[in-house]
C-alpha cells in the first residue's frame, strides 16, 4: 500500500516540477533572445542610424532610408488593410452570423491568419510585380496589407460580438437605420477592441520579411517613390546579416533592435487597450 | 465623426500625394546581378551619386539573377560574370561588354594559418570540391605544405547556393584542370556540389567561411581583402605557385584578346605566364540592343563611361583590374553601333563621353 | 404649419434604406475579398507552377535532384527539409507547451499566471527575423563549439541513432533549424492548450480529487482526455506555423539541396528555397518549379490548418452543449 502511494506522490511531484522546468525552459529562450537583441543592438546604436543611408559594402552608414521605407509601406498597408478588415469583420459579426458565407469566410480567414507569408509574397509578385514589370514599394505594401487583413478581421469580429445585443436593439428600437446602428453604436462600443486589433496587425507586419523579398526588393539609396524598389528594414537586416562585413553586421543588429522595440511597444499598448476592453465588459 | 473622417482622409491623400510626387525628383538607374563586382560597383555608385546626383541602385543577387532580371526587363541593366554566348545574346536581344576584371581565390578558415601560407594545386582543389579529399591532414595537402600546421579535422566545404558567375569562373577552371570534375560536376553558373553548405552570393560564402571552423570556400578577391580572410596560393599553368594580387591578375589579363572575340565572350582561366593567377575572370554588363527608354539607357551608359574613365583608382584599391583603354574604346564603339533607340538613332554618341 | 411630413419621411426613409444597402454591400464586398485572396493565391500558384508540374508530373514530388542547369527539378529535398524541421520542432514544442500549459493552469499561484502567460506570448510577438539573427550569430556558434561535438562523441558511433549525428559540426543545418522552429511555435501551442485545459468542467476534476487523485493524475486522466481534441488542434496549429516559417529557418538551415539523415547536415526547406532562389531563378522552368513548390507548401499548410480549425471548432460546439 505504502509504496504505491509513494510512487503516485513522487510521480505527481515529478511531473509538476517538470512543468516548472518546462516554463523556465520557455522563458530562458525568451530572455536570451531579448537580451542578445538588446545588447548587440544597443552596442551598435548610433544616432547616425536615422540620418545616414545604408552604406556600400565595407563603408559606414545608417539605416535612414530603410526606416522611412518600412514606415511608408507599413503605413500604406495599414491604410489599405484597416478599412477592408474592419468592414469584413463587421460583416461577420453583424450580417453573417449563422449563414454559410459567414461561417466559410470565418473559417478561411482563420486559415489565412496562419498561412505562410512567403506565399503571399509570391501571390503579389505574380499579380503586381510581373504586371508592372518591376519591383515596387506599392507591391510590398499590398503584400503587407494582405497579411494584416485576417488579423484585423478576426479581432474586429470578436470585439463586435462582445458588444451586448441590448445596445443594438435599443438603437434599432429608436428607429436608427442598420448602418447607423453599426457605425455609431456598435463601433463605439468596440472601438478599443478594434484599435487593439489594428495595433496587433501592425506589430505583426512590422517584422515581416518574406513577403517583401520579391515585392519591394530593396534600395541602396533614399527613395520614397512607391513605384520603385523601396528600402526596408527587414530585407536589409537579412542581407546584412548574411554578409561578411562587420559594419553591416552591426547595422543588422541595430535594425533588429529597432524592430523589436517597435513591436514590443505596439504589443504593450495593445495589451493595455485590451485590458480596458475586458474591464468594460465585466 | 464624419468631419473627423474627412479630415483624416484629406490629410492622408495629401501626404501620399507629396510622397508620390517625390518620384520625379531623383533619377535612378536600376541594375542587378553578379556579386563578384559588387564591392567596386557599390563604391562607384556612391562616388557617382556624390558627383552627379544620379543614383545607381544595384542589387547584388548573383549572375543568374542578373540575367533573369534583364531578360524580364525588371531592371535597366544586368550584370554577370558568366558571359552569354553570341546565340543567347541574339535570342534575347542583348549586348554584353566587360566592365572590370578580378580573381577568384580559395579562402580557408584554419587556426594559425596565415593568408597566402597554404599552397594548393588545381587538381587538389577539384578533389576537395568533389568530396574525394575530406580532411585537412590528407597526405596530398600535407606533402605540399610541409611547414603548415594542418588539423585532423574534416573539411567543411562552402560553395554557392545561387546562380553564380563566380561559380562559372571557378568551375570553368576546375573543369580545365580535372577531367573527373568536368565529367561529374561540369562548368556552369549552378552545379550539383556533392558536399558542403551553400552561401548566397560572394557575401554568403565569405560569411560562412568566416563563421565555420576548418572550412574552405571560393570568393572574388576583394571579398577576401575587405574581410581580412585567409586566401591560399595556387599553382598556375606554368607550374609556379602564385599569390593572388593585382600583379598576378594583371598577368593573366594581359593575354586577353578582346578585339577578336565576338560578343566579348572571353574566359581568362588557366592563362599562360609564370606570374598569372589561374582563376581570373572578367565581369560583364548586359543591356538591350533595342532601347524603348533611350533616356534611361543613356544614363546607364554614362555611368559606365564615367567608371571606365574615372573609376580606375577605386578599382585598383580593391585589387580589381580595370579594362585597358584600348578595349574601352572598342566597347564604346560597339555601344554606338549596336544600342539603338526604338524610334531610331544611336543612343550613345561621342559627345557623351566624360573625360 | 402644414408641412407634408409623409413626403419628407418617405425621402428620408428611401435614402436610409439605400445607405443601408450600400453599407451592407461594402461589408459583403470586403468579406468577399478574403475569398478572392484565397482563390487568387491558389489560382496564381497553379498557373505559375503549371509549366513545372506538367513537365515533371507527380514525379516532381519524389525526385531529389534540383539542378537549375540541366533544368531538372524535384521537390523531395525541400519537402523533406520542411517536414523534418517541423517534426523536430514538434518534438521539442509539444512536451514543453504541455508543461507550460500545465504550469499556467494547475501549478502556478494565481498572481504568477498572468505575467508568465504574457511572457510566453511575447515569444510569439518576436518577429521571425530576430530569431534568425539570434540563431545565426549566437545559437549556431554555440552548437558548433560545445553541443554538437559532445553529441557526436556520445552518440555518433551507436548503430541506428549514430546516423543522426554524422558530419562536420557546422552549427547550422537541420538541428538548429528544428530547435529554433520549436521555440517559435511554443507560444501558439501553449495558448491553445491552456485555453482548452481551462474549459474542463470543475465538477469533473473535483470528482477525481474527491476520489483521492493527485493533481497529476487529474490532469492525465481527466483533463487531457476531455481536451484531447482541442490539444491536438493546438498541435496542428503549431505545425501549420512551423511548416510555413521562412526567415528563422533560412538563416540557419544551410541552403543545400541534398538529402541526408544527419541532423548536422545542411538542407533546405520549401520556404528557404523560395527565399534564396526566387529572385535569381534563370529560365521559366526554374521559376515555375519554385512556384510549384509554393503551391505544395500552401496545400500542405492549408490542410494542416484546416484540420486544426475543424478540431477546435468541434470542441467549441461540444462546449456549447455542456453546461
Amino acid at each position: 500500500m505504502d509504496w504505491r502511494y509513494f510512487r503516485r506522490r513522487s510521480l505527481n511531484i515529478f511531473n509538476l516540477s517538470g512543468s516548472v522546468v518546462a516554463t523556465i525552459f520557455g522563458l530562458v529562450w525568451l530572455f536570451w533572445i531579448l537580451w542578445t537583441t538588446l545588447s548587440y543592438g544597443f552596442a551598435a546604436f548610433d544616432w547616425t542610424l536615422f540620418t545616414q543611408n545604408t552604406p556600400a559594402p565595407g563603408g559606414s552608414g545608417g539605416l535612414a532610408n530603410t526606416i522611412v521605407g518600412s514606415l511608408i509601406m507599413v503605413g500604406l498597408a495599414t491604410i489599405i488593410g484597416t478599412p477592408i478588415g474592419v468592414l469584413a469583420g463587421t460583416y461577420l459579426a453583424e450580417y453573417g452570423k449563422g449563414n454559410l458565407m459567414g461561417s466559410s469566410i470565418h473559417f478561411i480567414n482563420d486559415i489565412l491568419l496562419s498561412a505562410p507569408s512567403i506565399i503571399v509574397g509570391l501571390f503579389v509578385y505574380e499579380l503586381v510585380v510581373i504586371r508592372l514589370g518591376h519591383f515596387s514599394g506599392l507591391a510590398g505594401a499590398l503584400a503587407l496589407a494582405i497579411i494584416m487583413l485576417p488579423v484585423v478581421i478576426r479581432t474586429t469580429e470578436e470585439m463586435l460580438r462582445l458588444v451586448p445585443n441590448t445596445l443594438r436593439e435599443a438603437a434599432l428600437a429608436l428607429g436608427a437605420p442598420r448602418w447607423k446602428m453599426i457605425t455609431q453604436v456598435a463601433y463605439r462600443g468596440a472601438l478599443n477592441g478594434i484599435l487593439t486589433g489594428i495595433l496587433l496587425a501592425v506589430a505583426r507586419i512590422a517584422g515581416e520579411t518574406a513577403p517583401l523579398l520579391f515585392t519591394a526588393l530593396n534600395n541602396q539609396f533614399w527613395s520614397t517613390d512607391l513605384m520603385q524598389p523601396m528600402a526596408n528594414l527587414p530585407v536589409v537586416i537579412f542581407q546584412f546579416a548574411m554578409s561578411p562585413y562587420q559594419e553591416w553586421h552591426a547595422l543588422a543588429w541595430a535594425g533588429s533592435l529597432l524592430i523589436t522595440l517597435s513591436v514590443l511597444a505596439l504589443s504593450i499598448v495593445a495589451r493595455i487597450l485590451l485590458r480596458k476592453v475586458r474591464m468594460e465588459q465585466s | 465623426m464624419n468631419k473627423r473622417i474627412k479630415q483624416v482622409a484629406i490629410a492622408g491623400a495629401v501626404a501620399l500625394g507629396l510622397l508620390g510626387g517625390q518620384a520625379q525628383a531623383d533619377t535612378a538607374i536600376n541594375g542587378a546581378g553578379a556579386t563578384f563586382p559588387y564591392p567596386i560597383y557599390g563604391k562607384w555608385a556612391e562616388a557617382y551619386k556624390a558627383k552627379t546626383g544620379v543614383g545607381m541602385n544595384y542589387q547584388s543577387i548573383g549572375s543568374g539573377g542578373g540575367i533573369k532580371q534583364i531578360t524580364a526587363k525588371t531592371v535597366d541593366f544586368g550584370a554577370s560574370d558568366a558571359p552569354l554566348t553570341v546565340e543567347k545574346l541574339g535570342e534575347i536581344g542583348l549586348m554584353q561588354f566587360p566592365m572590370v576584371m578580378g580573381g577568384v581565390v580559395p579562402v580557408v578558415n584554419l587556426d594559425g594559418v596565415k593568408p597566402g601560407e597554404l599552397k594548393l594545386t588545381g587538381p587538389m582543389l577539384a578533389d576537395i570540391y568533389l568530396g574525394k579529399i575530406t580532411s585537412w591532414d590528407d597526405q596530398a595537402i600535407a606533402k605540399l605544405n610541409p611547414g603548415v600546421k594542418l588539423p585532423k579535422e574534416k573539411i567543411s566545404v562552402v560553395s554557392r547556393a545561387d546562380g553564380s558567375g563566380t561559380t562559372f569562373i571557378f568551375t570553368h577552371y576546375l573543369s580545365k584542370v580535372s577531367p573527373e570534375f568536368k565529367d561529374k560536376i561540369g562548368n556552369n553558373t549552378s552545379v550539383s556540389w556533392p558536399a558542403g553548405v551553400g552561401g548566397k552570393g560572394n557575401e554568403g560564402v565569405a560569411s560562412y567561411v568566416q563563421r565555420l571552423k576548418n572550412s574552405i570556400g571560393y570568393v572574388e578577391y576583394a571579398y577576401a581583402l575587405q574581410n581580412k580572410m585567409t586566401y591560399t596560393q595556387m599553382q598556375n599553368k606554368a607550374g609556379k605557385f602564385v599569390m593572388p594580387d593585382s600583379a598576378s591578375f594583371q598577368a593573366a589579363a594581359a593575354n586577353a584578346d578582346w578585339a577578336h572575340t565576338p560578343g566579348f565572350n572571353l574566359m581568362l582561366t588557366e592563362q599562360a605566364g609564370e606570374k598569372s593567377w589561374p582563376i581570373t575572370g572578367a565581369t560583364f554588363i548586359l543591356v538591350y540592343k533595342n532601347q524603348e527608354k533611350p533616356e534611361t539607357a543613356r544614363e546607364v551608359l554614362k555611368f559606365f563611361d564615367w567608371a571606365y574613365h574615372h573609376g580606375d583608382k577605386m578599382a585598383e584599391e580593391l585589387d580589381y583590374i580595370p579594362i585597358p583603354d584600348a578595349v574601352v574604346k572598342l566597347v564604346e564603339e560597339t555601344w554606338k553601333k549596336e544600342i539603338m533607340a526604338a524610334k531610331g538613332g544611336a543612343v550613345w554618341t561621342d559627345a557623351l563621353i566624360q573625360k | 404649419m402644414n408641412t407634408d411630413h409623409s413626403e419628407i419621411t418617405d425621402r428620408a426613409l428611401r435614402r436610409q434604406r439605400l445607405l443601408d444597402r450600400v453599407f451592407e454591400a461594402a461589408t459583403v464586398g470586403s468579406a468577399g475579398i478574403v475569398l478572392i485572396i484565397l482563390t487568387g493565391i491558389i489560382v496564381s500558384l497553379f498557373i505559375g507552377g503549371w509549366q513545372a508540374l506538367s513537365a515533371f508530373g507527380p514525379a516532381f514530388l519524389t525526385t531529389d535532384e534540383w539542378n537549375p542547369v540541366t533544368e531538372r527539378f524535384g521537390a523531395l529535398v525541400p519537402i523533406f527539409g520542411t517536414l523534418a524541421s517541423s517534426l523536430i520542432a514538434l518534438l521539442i514544442a509539444v512536451p514543453i507547451s504541455f508543461g507550460i500549459a500545465l504550469f499556467l493552469t494547475e501549478v502556478a499561484p494565481l498572481w504568477l499566471r498572468r505575467p508568465v502567460g504574457t511572457a510566453i506570448e511575447l515569444l510569439a510577438a518576436i518577429p521571425s527575423i530576430i530569431y534568425g539573427m539570434w540563431g545565426l550569430f549566437v545559437f549556431a556558434p554555440l552548437l558548433s563549439e560545445h553541443v554538437q561535438p559532445w553529441l557526436q562523441a556520445q552518440f555518433g558511433d551507436l548503430p541506428v541513432i549514430g546516423a543522426l549525428f554524422q558530419g562536420a559540426p557546422l552549427g547550422i543545418g537541420m538541428l538548429p533549424a528544428g530547435i529554433i522552429l520549436g521555440i517559435m511555435i511554443i507560444p501558439f501551442i501553449t495558448a491553445i492548450m491552456r485555453d482548452v485545459f481551462l474549459t474542463t468542467p470543475q465538477f469533473l476534476k473535483e470528482s477525481a480529487y474527491g476520489l483521492g487523485a493527485t493533481q497529476w493524475e487529474v490532469v492525465w486522466n481527466v483533463v487531457l482526455p476531455y481536451t484531447r481534441i482541442g490539444a491536438v488542434g493546438g498541435i496542428f496549429l503549431g505545425l501549420g506555423r512551423a511548416l510555413g516559417e521562412t526567415m528563422a529557418v533560412t538563416f540557419v538551415i544551410g541552403n543545400t539541396h541534398r538529402l541526408s539523415m544527419s541532423l548536422y547536415a545542411p538542407g533546405n526547406s520549401i520556404a528557404s528555397t523560395l527565399a534564396n532562389e526566387f529572385t535569381e531563378a534563370v529560365g521559366d522552368l526554374h521559376t515555375s518549379a519554385l512556384i510549384a513548390l509554393g503551391l505544395v507548401l500552401f496545400m500542405i499548410t492549408f490542410i494542416v490548418l484546416a484540420l486544426a480549425k475543424l478540431l477546435l471548432l468541434s470542441l467549441e460546439t461540444r462546449e456549447g452543449t455542456k453546461t
